[in-house]
């Protein structure tokens, strides 16, 4: 049975990769297909929000896609600075722009949501401010990224910087409770079970199981994608030092 | 669902926003893992990571 340290071979893991990808993304697409007719044609309005419910179907997965991804990323960076994992900080690296994305994406139909339910696109609270300290934090992590050239050194560093940040997550999970704040509390995963009725809940999950297989597709592709860009660094530094060893024997001749 | 109400242009926006940000994502990633995979079979092809004959000797 393949362990997690076989699967920390990178040529391993390009090779299961390659078989996992196209189940992984057709049963996002099947879920997609599912989740959004339900969504839409079979969810009822809200007696009290009308059509508007409908924005729930992708806010809600966005916003706890933001918050896994980044947990991801800080197991990941874990990996980098405690057992210096080899796949480690390819993980994190391939998880943040992808992680950026839904907290866009929570933020911006969060707004598209508040404006006609609460009056205001924006209200400086303590959910709505921590979702968009957590898209800073990304964005400051993929700005660490490009800033460092050697991506040892560089993973390292994020792997700080994701340490720190991940602060941030239980306080965007708990800051409808410790706070009195204009968004909702919890309504899914709560003690005492969901208050979503079954018409609306069935649709939402199907279509959080939808997101995640393709941010978890997305991610695995965005893995392959650096392996190589590695792969291809190291073979451009060894091809210059051939070509270097190459001319001085030229010159000697 | 026969109509979105008074409030479909915020519920469309919702969704065009996420199919905008979604889609350039899925292309992004695309287009780099494509654009590695090339490099990486050109730089082979050229045999940049094979040793030279009298390095690989033992």
């Amino acid at each position: 049975m393949a362990s997690l340290i076989d699967l920390a071979n990178p040529t391993r893991f390009m090779r299961l990769s390659r078989l996992l990808l196209p189940w992984m993304a057709g049963l996002a697409a099947l879920l997609f297909l599912i989740g959004f007719y339900l969504a839409w044609f079979v969810a009822p309005a809200d007696y009290q929000q009308g059509e508007t419910i409908r924005i729930m179907f992708v806010h809600v997965p966005a916003a706890w896609l933001a918050m896994m991804l980044y947990t991801m990323m800080a197991l990941s960076a874990l990996g980098t600075l405690v057992w210096r994992h080899p796949l480690a900080d390819v993980a994190q690296k391939a998880a943040a722009p992808i992680g950026a994305c839904f907290a866009l994406i929570c933020l911006l139909t969060g707004a598209f949501w508040g404006k006609p339910m609460w009056g205001t696109y924006w209200v400086w609270d303590a959910r709505l401010t921590s979702v968009l300290v957590l898209l800073l934090i990304y964005l400051g992590i993929i700005a660490l990224w490009r800033t460092l050239d050697d991506p040892g050194r560089a993973g390292r560093a994020v792997a700080i910087l994701t340490l720190v940040g991940f602060v941030n997550v239980p306080i965007i999970k708990f800051s409808v409770d410790w706070w009195n704040t204009l968004h909702q509390p919890a309504s899914v995963f709560r003690t005492g079970g969901p208050t979503i009725h079954p018409s609306m809940l069935w649709p939402l999950l199907i279509l959080a199981i939808a997101f995640t297989l393709l941010a978890l597709s997305l991610h695995l592709v965005a893995m392959r994608a650096e392996i190589m860009r590695r792969r291809v660094r190291t073979l451009t530094i060894l091809e210059a030092e051939r070509l270097d060893r190459l001319a001085l024997a030229g010159a000697a001749a | 669902m026969t109509s979105l109400g008074p409030h479909a242009g915020f519920i469309l926006a919702s969704y065009g926003a996420v199919a905008l940000i979604l889609g350039g994502l899925v292309l992004t990633i695309l287009r780099d893992h494509a654009a590695q995979k090339r490099a990486l079979a050109a730089l082979e092809e050229r045999g940049a990571g094979r040793r030279p004959i009298k390095d690989s000797a033992p």
